[in-house]
């Protein structure tokens, strides 16, 4: 009994060994880490962030990336970009959507309404396909969720972009990242320096546009993040209270007996 | 069980009782004499009652908003996480509160284990609570698959594809489960249809489960058997009902931190992708909680026997009772088995890492180490060591050690003591 104990024991600890020395050899190459606005306790978004993220994914991303869970309303919703109401409307209209049947059967084109889901730059998964090269680029509702890593992958891939390290092959249309799983992506580098003119003045270099619109595909992925971290601190605070009060009637109602709980 | 005869006070209530005795039931529920040396880790059963309920309230109200269409699915989670007023709410709770289940449950059995809790004459109990932990696992499965993200469908894949490993009739279960050629719609609409079921399955299972309970009456972390009623047991009310209380809402605070805080961290991310049945999954991984079975069934070369191992690993739990032939309940008084005990729980860690990670090389050769282990520690060393361990005498009561070894008895009390100040 003794030997198989002591084997026993020894294999725990071989096998915690290589477990704990594979986990670290098989870590890919480790993210970029950003301090984001909306992570810890509090979190909130950066206001001025998500406007000016949505204006990166309007004029960068959406010619390829469709957002179908969301509508145009959500932008002047409350924990979002919080356009006003005119704002959005504005936006709003900016979209052509197809509407109808009209009392006449027939199908009409009028400009998008708040209530409208985002138009989608492609009519179908199969043209997305055709017209990228044959990848389909990802709706990005909740991409970040999406990805292990979440925000600090989408902020990696985007500032990924290398050159391909020496003896590495790549086909017509296929680019070098670092962060990108299998280092290839059929995305070419989609942010330049200036690619947008910010209407608040902030200078558009690569890394602010990909901070604001990894911050703005956040709010896309997670809309009541803000609301969820506000109510949680409530519920912990108020579970914390009645766990005390509860504690200490406990020891009240224990103490008629000797035995201590 | 308190016997004595209850008599309600009020007119009204004498007559209703004597037609349908639920007063007679709530007095037995309150008066119900419990050890009083029950440690916290007595408190999951009712913790689990609440996972439970909690399940069963969140599910239903997800159940009016979801909709369950292989087209239409993965979009109406959307819409509940979006649109519906708090959706996103009971969703992190529903699904985290599967984690939770999962949690509590795992150490609901460990205690068990430790505490030989399933020992005679609780066999009863054991089984009812292995089949509510059967139960459980296929309706965490099926409630994993509703989302239609790319784990819900290639998990259900793979997990239905294990039947296609009986000779001769597996291929026609498997079309019969799918309800097609393929995992598809009619495979989810099913699933949902089931996954409303099992749970209220299950709360008839739990109502069996305490009844049965409450025949012996709760086992305790001396694992003796004690007088009822008597100076070593308390009523159940206030004094357990209060006690688990309190534990219930230290659990909650962790339930909370999670599911405000850190809501998708126990998920896997490619279930946010919507289902492609073109598209695979670079490595397609269960739910945490299922892990151990899943190392366990790949560790074997053989896709039956695969399978059969896999289901033995719980049927080995179900027939515990009769592998463990020691006649002492409680791990304090035997030293060789408490660290048997400790190495089952890391053999189980272990398969649980294992079945995380691709199944090939080291990976591969311990999850075959791990999962021989397991079966041994059920049909080999529990068996014998039953027999050959000597134990350490046993107190004759819980309040009053008379048995003349006293060390042994100072090392039962530091033990609970210990277990108390967890």
């Amino acid at each position: 009994m003794k030997i198989f104990l002591k084997l026993t024991f020894l294999f725990v600890i071989i096998s915690s060994l290589i477990l704990s020395r594979a986990y670290a050899a098989g870590e890919q190459q480790e993210l970029l880490k950003v301090d984001w606005s909306f992570k810890s306790f509090f979190g909130k978004f950066d206001r001025a962030s998500l406007q000016r993220g949505y204006q990166v994914y309007t004029e960068v991303c959406a010619s390829c990336h469709s957002l179908k869970h969301l509508s145009y309303r959500n932008l002047a919703e409350k924990g979002g970009p919080e356009f006003t109401e005119l704002e959005a409307k504005a936006i709003a209209s900016n979209f052509e959507v197809t509407d109808g049947p009209n009392s006449d059967g027939e199908m009409f084109e009028r400009p998008a309404k708040l209530s409208d889901k985002f138009v989608m730059p492609y009519a179908n998964v199969q043209e997305a396909i055709a017209a990228n090269g044959g990848a389909y680029p990802p709706d990005m509702s909740v991409l970040v969720k999406a990805r292990k890593g979440g925000a600090n992958y989408i902020y990696s891939v985007l500032m990924g972009y290398d050159e391909p390290p020496v003896g590495m092959e790549l086909d017509d249309g296929v680019y070098y990242n670092k962060y990108m799983y299998g280092n290839k992506i059929k995305m070419s580098s989609p942010l330049d320096d200036d690619i947008v003119e910010y209407a608040d003045g902030t200078k558009a270099t690569v890394d602010q546009m990909a901070k604001d619109v990894t911050t703005f595909l956040q709010w896309t992925a997670e809309p009541h993040l803000e609301t969820r971290h506000k109510l949680g601190f409530r519920v912990i605070i108020y579970l914390s209270v009645l766990t005390v009060l509860v504690y200490f009637s406990m020891k009240k109602i224990w103490s008629r007996i000797e035995t201590k709980v | 069980m308190s016997d004595h005869e209850y008599t309600p006070k009020s007119k009204v209530g004498k007559w209703f009782n004597d037609r349908l005795p639920l007063l007679t039931l709530a007095n037995h529920l309150t008066d119900y004499p419990t050890p009083k040396n029950l440690n916290y880790w007595w408190t999951f059963g009712g913790i689990l009652t609440f996972c439970l309920i909690t399940q069963i309230i969140t599910g239903i109200v997800l159940g009016m908003h979801y909709v369950a269409h292989a087209d239409l699915a993965f979009q109406s989670v959307e819409h509940i996480m979006r649109d519906v007023n708090y959706g996103w709410l009971i969703r992190y709770v529903h699904a985290n509160g599967a984690s939770m289940f999962f949690l509590a449950v795992y150490i609901h059995i460990f205690r068990s284990l430790y505490y030989g809790s399933y020992k005679s004459p609780r066999e009863v109990i054991w089984i009812i609570g292995m089949l509510i932990y059967f139960l459980m696992m296929a309706t965490a499965f099926m409630g994993y698959v509703l989302p239609w993200g790319q784990m819900s469908f290639w998990g259900a894949t793979v997990i239905t594809n294990l039947f296609s490993a009986i000779p001769l009739i597996g291929e026609s279960i498997t079309n019969w489960l799918w309800g097609g050629y393929s995992v598809d719609n009619p495979t989810l609409t099913r699933f949902f249809s089931l996954h409303y079921l099992f749970p209220f399955l299950i709360l008839g299972l739990v109502v069996l489960h305490i009844w049965a309970l409450h025949v012996p009456g709760n086992n305790n972390p001396i694992g003796i058997d004690i007088k009822k009623p008597s100076k070593d047991t308390v009523p159940f009310h206030p004094y357990i009902v209060i006690k688990d209380a309190f534990a219930l809402l230290i659990f909650l605070l962790i339930f909370a931190f999670f599911v405000f805080f850190s809501p998708n961290i126990l998920g896997h991310a490619d279930n946010y992708i919507e289902a492609n049945p073109l598209v695979t999954p670079a490595h397609i991984v269960p739910e945490w909680y299922l892990l151990p079975f899943y190392a366990i069934l790949r560790s074997v070369p053989d896709k039956l026997l695969g399978v059969i191992a896999m289901f033995a690993a719980i049927f080995v739990l179900v027939i515990l009772p009769w592998l463990d032939t020691s006649k002492v309940r409680s791990t304090v008084f035997r030293p060789i088995y408490k660290q048997f005990y400790w190495f089952l729980v890391a053999d189980v860690l272990i398969l649980g890492y294992v079945g995380a990670m691709p199944a090939e090389g080291l990976y591969l050769l311990i999850a075959r180490v791990a999962t021989a282990y397991y079966f041994a520690h059920f049909l080999i060393i529990l068996p014998f060591l039953g027999m050959k361990e000597k134990t350490t005498p046993l107190p004759l009561s819980i309040t009053e050690p008379v048995l003349g070894g006293s060390a042994d008895m100072a090392m039962a009390r530091n033990n609970s003591d210990f277990k108390e100040k967890l």
